[in-house]
Formats: structure tokens, C-alpha cells, sequence
């Protein structure tokens, strides 16, 4: 079985910008993956190459095995994009978009109506189905542009930047939406800068920048690439803080960071977990009053921090 | 929630069903925009009036023919180059928005988005054919030729607006923004106006004349004005009708094939 999406050393220029500088990237069948970096990385461009929007200057993409430069008409047939505008026609209501996308793809005027009623129903929609897109919210325009995309079919569903500009609970809503695809096994590639994003979504993550992909893994993986497990403790009184990162220097690796605003001491710590049980008994023994211990895994910022070297506001 | 994924569809939509859908849409787009349906009638309407009653009674032409028979004819067949000036703009806001990404990862004929928009606006052009017409006959304007001749009138006036929407789908392709292609639509007045449509070309200086004998609205006009006033217009214009019939053909064709291929090239490359 041929790999979903395969990019080898992939090349795209506009003018003298390399957007894409020897991009390569495999993704086996099953998967989410998330294109994570800033923006400007080269996500957009890699997600229309692989829609055939636009055409590679070098290097070789292929969707399960169907090269995207030599048989683009085939590859359209496999992918469906939905895009960082929600592309519906806001003078037609939800029905008769998704209808024109099923009929558009292939469907007859009867399978038509009934697939897009179903999606239609899946996404939440059916209330506001005969109503002109005009009058949707974002949230809902985003859930109409999915909808419209699975009702095609595709064996790769392009996601690029799906969130972008929704509010925290339209963005829930979503993120249960493309969960819900994951669930049913359809491949998913879907472009983020937000970090938590990918960490929710995704089962493989490829963080991109300046056009090549710098790291890629799971987000387990990454986020070991960053470092070792940290351990954190929050104290009540913030005069204890000395004490408690005097004590947590013996187990940490390098030096404990005092944070006084939140009262905590965190480490990175030097070895494996046992000897944190040991290093915190003699701060029980103390007699300070702690609030909060917590040993944890770098976060996906951090691992993108140290990756990247990026400041953290051009990423989140 | 539960999201199956039935497995690929067969077939791709053919040529035919891709350029219906994409015709329909344009259609609802327009049928649900009344200020577009408005402003198009009113101001048809009010060029119409201009010209019948303000400067109509300075004209004077030849015996035999009323400048109100003359005119309305020019009126209905340059309504198509106004008409179609919304297709530039159309076409350019439907590049910049998602909807045309969504359209070109389909796996659709290419063609079939720029077909089923020509399709539709020249559905829509025989929409303000009507309104033009019944607004002309409310002023005075009156068949003189055959009820088949008219007919065939209406059938050239139609393909003129098909004709000249690929002009201005290609303007709108290259605008970039609706408001440049309408700057840019903007060369439909040196056409309408250096024609026969409104008056006759004689009173003009030469150099003006030579490109207005040759230029293909007024071959168009003039077929649509013998066709529907018969001997007084082709006595008034100095040929048979089947001259101007058979020129404004050969521009038909010519302007298809010119502008036609270059939109499609264009639309592909993005």
C-alpha cells in the first residue's frame, strides 16, 4: 500500500521567495498529521500543491502514489481542501452548497440530496439548513466548508488552518468535528500555528519552517526532542521559594528557575523520576506549605522554542 | 457524532453537470442580490429615456426612419457590453474568494467554471433584453420588418452577449479585484459610444468614422437594426442586412476564439 502523501525534496518559488526550500515528508495511511509553524513557514503553499492549485517548480509529491505535477486531474479525484476562507457561496443556503459540491463531484442529483443531508445533520446544521449562508456565524460558515469537503468523498481531507479567527467554543466545536473524522479513519492533513491544536489533533507532526520540515514525530516524540520531564512545585508562601529551590537543585539538572509572580521553583530534571519522591521528602519533612507538585513533559511550545529558536509570540 | 466516509464516487462530474451547477449558482447569486436586479433595470431604463427624449428630438435623420426606431435597436445591442461589464467584476471577486480554490480542486473540467458563468450571464443578458424591449415599445419604438426577422434579432442580440462575455471574463481573470476590473470595464464606452448604436456615423470627423464604420458593435447594431426595421434602415445605412449579419458572425466567431482560449489559459494557471 502506497503511502497517503509522499513529498520529496519539493520545491516552490514565487518570485525570489522560496516558499517551499526541499520540503519531504511521508504520511502513512491512517494517520492526522499537523504541519505546525509560523507564519510564512511554506504551509499553505505545501497544502495547495498537494490540491493542485498550484504546481511544484521541483521535487516529486505524490498522493497514494499518484503524482501530483503529471496527474493532477487524478489527484483531485483523492483530496478535498478545506481552506483558511470558509469556501461556500454565501448567496445559496448550506443544502444547495453542499448539494453543488456532491453533484460537482460526481454524485447524481438523488445521492446528492441524501449525502448532503446527512452531512448536513453530522456538522450540526440541519436547523440552519435551508437558510442563506449569509446569514451563518463563522463557526458555522467553517462546520458548512468541512461538510462540504466530505461530501466529495476524499481520501485525504486537506485542513488549512481550520480554526483561524474562531472563537474558543466554535473552535471546540470544530476540534470535535475532525476528532469524529479521525475516529473513522480518514487521513487528515491539516496545517496549524497553534500548538495546542496539533497536540490535540494530531497522531504525526511536522513542524515546518522556512519552507523544510525541521522535526517531525509524534508529539510525544517532539516534545522529548525538547528536553527532559520538569518538575515543578508551587508553594503557598512565597517566602518558602529559596528553601524549595535549594532542595530541588540536588535532583535537577542545571539550575532551578524561581518563578515569584505564580510561587513556583521548576527543574529539569537530570534522571529518571524515582528520585523525585526522594528529593521531595525532605522538603515534606520542612514543614512548608506546598500547594501544588507536578512532574510533567516539556510543553509543544517549548519543544518548538527550543526547535525552532523562534520567540514564542511569532508562533502562538 | 459519527462521520463515515463512503468510499470514492465513480465517476466525475461531466462537462455537462459541472457547467449547469456552476450556471445555477451564478443564477441564485444574482436572483438574490435585488440591488443587483434593480440597478441594472433602472439604469437601462433611464439610458433608454436619455436618449429617446433629450437628445432624440436633436437628431435628425433621413426620411423614413424615426430616431426612436433607430435608436432602441443601439440600445438593446450595447445593453449586452453593459451587461456583461458585471461579469469582470464577478469573475474577479469570485477569484479572490475561496470558493473558485474550492472549485479548482474538484475534479471538474476546468473549463466548465468559466462555461457555466458565460452560460449564466448570457441567460441573464435575455432577462434585460426583455426589460429593454418592453421599455422601448412603452416609448414609441415599434417592429417594422417581419416577425421572423425579429426573432432572428433576439437570437444575434443573445449571442453577442455570450460573445462578449469572454472579453470581460478574461478582464476580470486579469483585474486581480472587482474594483479594477470595473475600472477596466470601463472600455466598453469607446465602443458603444464611437458606433452606430446612437447616432448615425456620418456626422463624425473621419479618422473618428474610419474606426467607427469598421469596429464589430456597429456591424452588430446595424444587423439588429435591419432586422427589425427592414428597408428604411438598410436604405439609411448603405447595405443589405445580410452584410451586417454576415460581418457580425465573422466578429462573433473571431472574438470567442481570441478571448475565449486566453480566459481558459488563464483560469488554469491561476
Amino acid at each position: 500500500m502506497s503511502a497517503t502523501l509522499e513529498a520529496a525534496d519539493l520545491n516552490k518559488s514565487f518570485g525570489k521567495t522560496h516558499a517551499l526550500d526541499g520540503l519531504s515528508l511521508t504520511m502513512e495511511p491512517g494517520q492526522v498529521m499537523a504541519l505546525l509553524g509560523p507564519n510564512g513557514a511554506g504551509k499553505t503553499t505545501f497544502v495547495n500543491l498537494v490540491a493542485t492549485l498550484i504546481r511544484p517548480n521541483g521535487g516529486t509529491l505524490r498522493v497514494h502514489g499518484i503524482d501530483v505535477a503529471r496527474n493532477p486531474a487524478a489527484v483531485r479525484r483523492l483530496v478535498a481542501l478545506a481552506g483558511q476562507s470558509a469556501a461556500v457561496e454565501p448567496a445559496m443556503t448550506g443544502r444547495e452548497n453542499v448539494v453543488m459540491v456532491a453533484r460537482l463531484s460526481g454524485a447524481s442529483a438523488t445521492d446528492a440530496r441524501r449525502d448532503a443531508a446527512a452531512v448536513i445533520e453530522q456538522m450540526g446544521l440541519t436547523e440552519a439548513a435551508d437558510r442563506t449562508v449569509r446569514t451563518y456565524s463563522g463557526g458555522m460558515r467553517r462546520r458548512l466548508d468541512l461538510g462540504a469537503s466530505l461530501v466529495a468523498r476524499p481520501r485525504l481531507l486537506l485542513l488549512d488552518e481550520p480554526t483561524t479567527g474562531l472563537d474558543p467554543r466554535s473552535r471546540l466545536e470544530l476540534w470535535d468535528v475532525i476528532r469524529s473524522l479521525v475516529a473513522n479513519g480518514t487521513d487528515v492533513l491539516l496545517t496549524t500555528q497553534y500548538l495546542d491544536e496539533a497536540d490535540h489533533l494530531a497522531s504525526q507532526i511536522a513542524i515546518i519552517d522556512h519552507g523544510h520540515v525541521i522535526a517531525s514525530g509524534t508529539p510525544r516524540e517532539l516534545k522529548r526532542l525538547a528536553g527532559r520531564n520538569v518538575v515543578e512545585v508551587h508553594v503557598r508562601d512565597a517566602s518558602a521559594l529559596d528553601r524549595v529551590a535549594a532542595t530541588l537543585m540536588s535532583i535537577g539538572d542545571g539550575p532551578a528557575t524561581v518563578d515569584v509572580p505564580t510561587r513556583s521553583v521548576r527543574v529539569a530534571l537530570s534522571a529518571d523520576t524515582d528520585r523525585v519522591f526522594a528529593a521531595l521528602r525532605p522538603l515534606d519533612d520542612t514543614g512548608i506549605a506546598i500547594d501544588e507538585v507536578s512532574v510533567r513533559q516539556p510543553t509543544l511550545d517549548e519543544a518548538f522554542l527550543a526547535l525552532t529558536g523562534a520567540p514564542k509570540e511569532e508562533v502562538a | 457524532m459519527s462521520i463515515a466516509i463512503a468510499p470514492p464516487r465513480g465517476n466525475a462530474a461531466g462537462i455537462f453537470v459541472s457547467t449547469g451547477q456552476i450556471a445555477r449558482r451564478v443564477l441564485l447569486k444574482f436572483i438574490r442580490s435585488p440591488q443587483l436586479v434593480v440597478v441594472g433595470t433602472l439604469q437601462g431604463a433611464m439610458f433608454l429615456l436619455i436618449f429617446r427624449y433629450v437628445f432624440g428630438g436633436a437628431i435628425a435623420l433621413a426620411p423614413g426612419i424615426n430616431y426612436v426606431d433607430f435608436v432602441v435597436p443601439g440600445f438593446i445591442t450595447t445593453g449586452v457590453l453593459f451587461n456583461a461589464m458585471y461579469a469582470s467584476a464577478g469573475m474577479a471577486e469570485d477569484m479572490s474568494a475561496g470558493l473558485i480554490a474550492r472549485l479548482r480542486s474538484l475534479p471538474i473540467p476546468r473549463s466548465a467554471v468559466l462555461v457555466g458563468r458565460a452560460v449564466a450571464d448570457t441567460a441573464l443578458q435575455f432577462w434585460g433584453l426583455i426589460v429593454t424591449v418592453a421599455i422601448g415599445f412603452l416609448v414609441g419604438f415599434r417592429i417594422h420588418g417581419s416577425v421572423g426577422a425579429a426573432l432572428a434579432a433576439a437570437a444575434l442580440i443573445i449571442l453577442f452577449g455570450f460573445v462578449f462575455e469572454w472579453v470581460f471574463v478574461l478582464i476580470g481573470l486579469l483585474a486581480g479585484s472587482a474594483q479594477a476590473a470595473q475600472g477596466f470595464a470601463l472600455i466598453v464606452f469607446p465602443f458603444t459610444f464611437v458606433s452606430s448604436a446612437y447616432v448615425p456615423v456620418a456626422t463624425m470627423p473621419s479618422w473618428m468614422r474610419g474606426f467607427a464604420e469598421n469596429q464589430p458593435l456597429t456591424v452588430m447594431v446595424n444587423s439588429v437594426r435591419c432586422l427589425t426595421e427592414g428597408h428604411p434602415a438598410e436604405a439609411l445605412l448603405g447595405h443589405p442586412t445580410s452584410y451586417f449579419v454576415i460581418r457580425s458572425l465573422i466578429w462573433s466567431v473571431g472574438i470567442v476564439a481570441v478571448f475565449a482560449p486566453l480566459a481558459v489559459a488563464k483560469y488554469r494557471r491561476g
